[in-house]
C-alpha cells in the first residue's frame, strides 16, 4: 500500500520491474487464445478484465447519451414554437420513441453497469467477477443489441448518402425508426400500425435482454459468492448492496417484457392472436405485462443512483453513512414493492375500485422506504465536516432534485389526480425530474466521483462547478414549466399545438432550458477529456475514502490486489486509516502460488457478433426482404459456433507474482 | 491449467454453494418468471376463446399422460445419474444419461406427433387465442427439453474422453439435474393447468 507511481493494468506498459510474465496458456484447441500483449486493440476486443467492460460500458453509454440529447433538441426545437413544421409527426414520433429508448437502455442502463463491473469486484476484495467471460459477452450483446435498435437511423443515413434506397426488393419497407413509443403499446406496436422499425425496436430489445439477465445472474453470484473473508453482506458498501437488489429486479423483471415482445413478435410474424383484437386477443395485456417489467425498470435505474450516493456523501460529510442498515432493507423493500405497483401506470383503464384502491395505497406507501432513505442522506450531511467537490455538489444537486420529483410522483399515486396528469406535461415534468434531476446527476456525482480511481488522473480546475451550475440550472428550466403545461392541459406525444392555449411561453421557456442543458453536458465531455488528458496523478486514495476500492492502486492492476485483503469492520478503508488497532484490513499469504488471472477470450465477441446478422435477418425478413431468412440462420450459427468454442476453449489462465510492496 | 483457473475462484466461496450452480440457480428462478408469464397469459385467455372452441375435442388425455409419465420417470433416472457420479461410477452414470436421453427424444416425439395432429384437426398459431398461447407456451418448454436433451447427449459424449474428474464433473452433472428436474416440474404445472383443467 505505498506507491503512488502510475501503475496501470496493461500488460505491456513499463512498469520498470515487472517480471511478470503474461503469455497467456495454450488453449485445449490449441491455436485459438487471442494473443492480447501485442495489440491494444485486440486487448479491449478480447478482454475478460472486469474493469475494462466497465469503462467500456461507461464509453458507449456517454455516446448513447449524447445521441438520445440530440434526439431530446431536436424534439424540443419542434416544439420552440406554436405550429411549427420543422418535421412531420411521423419523424416526432420516432424521435420520442428512440429519444426514451435511447436513453434508458442504452444510457442509463449501461452507465450503471459501468459502475456495476468496476466497482462491485473491488468494493467486495474480489479479483474479477465470478465468470469473466459471460460478462464479456454480457458487453458485447449490449453492443449488439444497441446497434439493431438504432439499424433504423443508420438505413436512414445510408439513403441520405445515396447508398440505400428502399425500392426494389425493399420497397415495402415503412417506418424504418420505430415509432410506437419506448412502451410500444399494441396494438400501435402491431403490424397494422407500424412498419420495419417496430422490427428493429424488438429485436435489438430482446438482444438487450439477453445482456442485462446474463449480467445481473453474474453480479449476483460474484457478491453473494466472491467476497473477501470478512465481508459479511451487513459489511458490503451500499453501493454493491443496491447493485445486488437492481440484479434480482432484472432477473424477475426482464422475463415479464421478453415475454411479451417475444408475444409481440410472433403477433407480427406468424399471425398469432396475443394483441390482435380480430382474433380474440386484448391489446391490455401488453400493458400488463410491459408495466410488471416497466416499474421494477424504474427502481432498476434508480438504485444504483441511490448507491452511488450513499458513498459520496458520507465521504464528502466525513462522517459514516447514517442509518446504514436502514437503508439496506429500504433498498431492498424499494425492489418488493416496486413489483407490486404496476397496475398504477393503468389506472385510467378501469381497472375495477378494489384493484385501483389497492394500487394507489401500494403506490404511496413505496414513498415511505424512499423518504426513510432521503432522511438518512439528511441525516449524513448533519453536523458532517462538508467538502464542497464537485461529486458531493452533484449529490446534493440530486437530493434536493429527486426529491421534487418524488413529490411530483405521489401526486399520481392517487387515482383521480392520475386520471387528470395521465398523458399530460405532467408526467413528463415528473420522470425527467426523477431521471435527469435524480438519476442523472447521481451518475454525474459518480462519475467526478469514481474517475480518480479508475483512470489514476485527478480532477482538476472549476470547470466541474460550471458544469453542476450549468446542468442544475438547465434541469429546472427545462422541466419545472413542464408541471404548469401538464395543468395546463397540454397532452404528451403531441408534435406541434396552436397559439392561444397559454401555452407558447411555457414552451419557448422549456427549450431555452434545454440547450443550457446541452451545454452543461458538452462541458462535462470536455471536462471528462480535460481530466484523461491533463490530469494529475490521483493516488489511491485521493478524496480520504471509506471503501475496499480506494485501498487498491489507482488505477488498480489487473488482478485488483495483490493479496487478498481480510475485512475486519464496516467501511473497512476508513476503519484501517482512523480505527483501533484490530480493526485493520490484514492481507492473506498466497505461499509463493502466486495469482492466478484467465486469459482473453475471442468467444464471447463472436458469439454476440451473431446477434446482428440473426436481428436483422429476422426484422428483415419480416419486411420481404429477399435471402434474410439464411442471413438469420448464419447469425445463429455464429452465436452457436461461438458458445461452442467457448466451451472447448476453457478458461485458461496465467500466472502472476507481483512485487512484495505492491498493494 | 484451466480447472486451477476456476479452482482459484472458488477459493473464498462465501456462501459454500459451487458458482456455477448458484447460476443455474438463478437462470432457474428467471426462467419461472418466463414460463409464470406464458402459462398465466394462456390462463387468462381461456376466458377468451370462443364459444365454439372446446380444447377437449382436441386434447388426447392418454397420450399426454403417458409422456408425463415418461418425463418423470426420467427425472428419477437423472437423480440416479446424478449420485452415480458423486460415487463416480462412470458405467451406471452413462447407462442412466442413457436412459434420461431416451426417455426425453420420446417425450419430444409425442410433443411433434401432438402438433401435427392439432395442425391437421385445424388448430394453428393463428386459428385463436387458444392456438397462440397453447403452441407458444408448449414450444417454449419442448425447446427446453430438446436443448437439456443436446447437453445430456454432449455430456454422455465428453464421459468417454477420460477427462471426467470426481469433483469438478459431479458438479456438472448435478447442474443439468437441476436443470432437467426443473424442466419436468414445469411440465407438471403445464399438463396440471393446460390439459388437466379443461376436462374439470
Ligand atoms: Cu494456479
Amino acid at each position: 500500500m505505498s506507491q503512488t507511481e502510475t501503475a496501470t493494468p496493461a500488460p505491456k506498459t513499463s512498469h520498470g520491474h515487472q517480471p511478470h510474465v503474461l503469455k497467456p496458456e495454450r488453449s485445449r484447441l490449441g491455436l485459438m487464445r487471442p494473443d492480447h500483449s501485442k495489440s491494444v486493440f485486440i486487448d479491449w476486443l478480447t478482454t475478460v478484465d472486469h474493469k475494462k467492460i466497465g469503462i467500456m460500458y461507461g464509453a458507449i453509454a456517454l455516446f448513447f447519451l449524447f445521441i438520445g440529447g440530440i434526439e431530446a433538441l431536436i424534439i424540443r426545437t419542434q416544439l420552440i414554437v406554436p405550429e411549427n413544421d420543422l418535421i412531420s409527426a411521423e419523424r416526432y414520433n420516432q424521435l420520442f420513441t428512440m429519444h426514451g429508448t435511447t436513453m434508458i437502455f442504452l444510457a442509463v442502463m449501461p452507465l450503471n453497469s459501468a459502475f456495476f463491473n468496476f466497482l462491485i469486484p473491488l468494493q467486495i476484495g474480489a479479483r474479477d467477477v465470478a465468470f469473466p467471460r459471460i460478462n464479456a459477452l454480457s458487453l458485447w450483446s449490449f453492443v449488439a443489441g444497441a446497434l439493431v435498435i438504432n439499424f433504423g437511423w443508420l438505413l436512414e443515413a445510408l439513403q441520405l448518402m445515396g447508398l440505400f434506397s428502399a425500392s426494389g426488393p425493399t420497397a415495402g419497407m415503412t417506418d424504418l425508426a420505430p415509432s410506437g413509443g419506448w412502451f410500444g403499446y399494441a396494438p400501435l406496436s402491431s403490424k397494422e400500425y407500424s412498419g420495419v422499425g417496430t422490427d428493429f425496436w424488438i429485436m435489438g430489445l430482446q438482444i438487450l435482454g439477453v445482456a442485462s439477465l446474463t449480467a445481473s445472474m453474474n453480479f449476483i453470484v460474484t457478491i453473494l459468492n466472491m467476497r473477501a473473508p470478512g465481508m459479511k453482506m451487513m459489511r458490503m458498501p451500499v453501493f454493491t448492496w443496491m447493485s445486488l437488489v437492481v440484479a434480482f429486479l432484472i432477473i424477475f423483471a426482464f422475463p415479464a417484457i421478453t415475454i411479451a415482445l417475444g408475444q409481440l413478435m410472433f403477433d407480427r410474424t406468424f399471425g398469432t392472436n396475443f394483441f390482435n383484437v380480430a382474433g380474440g386477443g386484448q391489446p391490455i395485456l401488453w400493458q400488463h405485462l410491459f408495466w410488471i417489467f416497466g416499474h421494477p425498470e424504474v427502481y432498476i435505474l434508480v438504485l444504483p443512483a441511490m448507491g452511488i450516493i450513499s458513498e459520496v456523501l458520507p465521504t464528502f460529510s466525513k462522517k459514516p453513512l447514517f442509518g446504514y442498515s436502514i437503508v439496506i432493507f429500504s433498498g431492498a423493500v424499494i425492489g418488493f414493492l416496486g413489483f407490486a405497483v404496476w397496475s398504477h401506470h393503468m389506472f385510467t383503464t378501469g381497472l375495477g375500485k378494489v384493484a385501483t384502491a389497492a394500487f394507489s395505497l401500494l403506490t404511496m406507501a413505496i414513498a415511505v422506504p424512499t423518504g426513510v432513505k432521503i432522511f438518512n442522506w439528511v441525516g449524513t450531511i448533519w453536523g458532517g465536516r462538508i467538502r464542497f467537490t464537485a461529486p458531493m455538489i452533484f449529490s446534493l444537486g440530486f437530493v434536493w432534485m429527486f426529491m421534487m420529483g418524488g413529490f411530483s410522483g405521489i401526486m399520481h399515486a392517487a387515482a383521480p389526480a392520475d386520471a387528470q396528469q395521465q398523458d399530460s406535461y405532467f408526467v413528463i415534468a415528473h420522470f425527467h425530474y426523477v431521471i435527469m434531476g435524480g438519476i442523472f446527476l447521481a451518475l454525474v456525482s459518480g462519475i467526478y466521483y469514481w474517475v480518480p480511481k479508475v483512470f489514476g488522473k485527478m480532477w482538476t480546475g472549476s470547470l466541474s462547478t460550471w458544469v453542476a451550475v450549468l446542468i442544475v440550472v438547465g434541469l429546472n428550466v427545462t422541466f419545472f414549466p413542464m408541471h404548469f403545461l401538464g395543468l395546463l392541459g397540454m397532452p404528451r406525444r403531441t408534435h406541434t399545438y396552436l397559439e392561444g392555449f397559454g401555452w407558447s411561453s411555457y414552451n419557448l421557456v422549456c427549450t431555452l432550458g434545454s440547450y443550457i442543458l446541452a451545454i452543461g453536458i458538452l462541458l462535462l465531455l470536455v471536462d471528462l477529456i480535460r481530466c484523461l488528458r491533463r490530469g494529475e496523478p490521483a493516488g489511491n486514495d485521493p478524496w480520504d475514502a471509506r471503501t475496499l476500492e480506494w485501498a487498491t492502486t489507482s488505477p488498480p492492476q489487473v488482478y485488483n490486489f495483490a493479496k487478498t485483503p481480510v475485512i475486519p469492520a464496516r467501511d473497512a478503508l476508513w476503519s484501517h486509516k482512523h480505527g483501533p488497532e484490530g480493526k485493520k484490513i490484514t492481507y492473506e499469504d498466497d505461499h509463493g502460488h502466486g495469482i492466478h488471472m484467465p486469459s482473453n477470450s475471442w468467444m464471447p465477441l463472436i458469439a454476440s457478433i451473431g446477434f446482428v446478422p440473426l436481428g436483422l435477418g429476422m426484422t428483415l425478413k419480416q419486411a420481404g426482404v429477399p435471402y434474410m431468412g439464411s442471413f438469420a440462420i448464419f447469425g445463429l450459427f455464429v452465436i452457436t459456433l461461438g458458445l461452442a468454442l467457448w466451451a472447448l476453449e476453457g478458461p485458461g489462465g496465467f500466472h502472476l507474482h507481483p512485487d512484495e510492496d505492491d498493494a | 491449467m484451466s480447472d486451477t483457473a476456476t479452482a482459484h475462484h472458488d477459493d473464498h466461496a462465501s456462501l459454500n454453494i459451487d458458482n456455477k450452480k448458484l447460476l443455474m440457480w438463478l437462470f432457474l428462478g428467471s426462467d419461472c418468471m418466463f414460463f409464470g408469464t406464458l402459462i398465466s397469459t394462456h390462463l387468462i385467455y381461456r376466458k377468451i376463446y370462443p364459444e365454439s372452441f372446446d380444447p377437449t375435442s382436441l386434447f388426447s388425455l392418454e397420450l399426454t399422460s403417458f409422456s408425463t409419465f415418461i418425463l418423470l420417470m426420467s427425472s428419477f433416472l437423472m437423480a440416479l445419474a446424478v449420485s452415480a457420479m458423486h460415487k463416480g461410477e462412470l458405467k451406471s452414470f452413462r447407462r442412466n444419461v442413457l436412459g434420461v436421453i431416451f426417455f426425453g427424444l420420446i417425450f419430444l416425439g409425442c410433443q411433434v406427433y401432438e402438433f401435427a395432429h392439432f395442425v391437421h384437426e385445424g388448430l394453428t398459431l393463428s386459428t385463436n387465442t387458444f392456438g397462440s398461447t397453447f403452441y407458444m407456451m408448449t414450444g417454449t418448454h419442448g425447446v427446453h427439453v430438446a436443448i437439456g436433451v443436446f447437453w445430456l447427449i454432449c455430456m454422455y459424449f465428453y464421459s468417454h474422453t477420460g477427462k471426467m474428474d470426481a469433483h469438478e464433473s459431479a458438479v456438472d452433472v448435478e447442474i443439468a439435474g437441476l436443470y432437467w428436474h426443473f424442466v419436468d416440474i414445469v411440465w407438471i404445472v403445464i399438463f396440471t393447468a393446460v390439459y388437466l383443467i379443461e376436462f374439470i
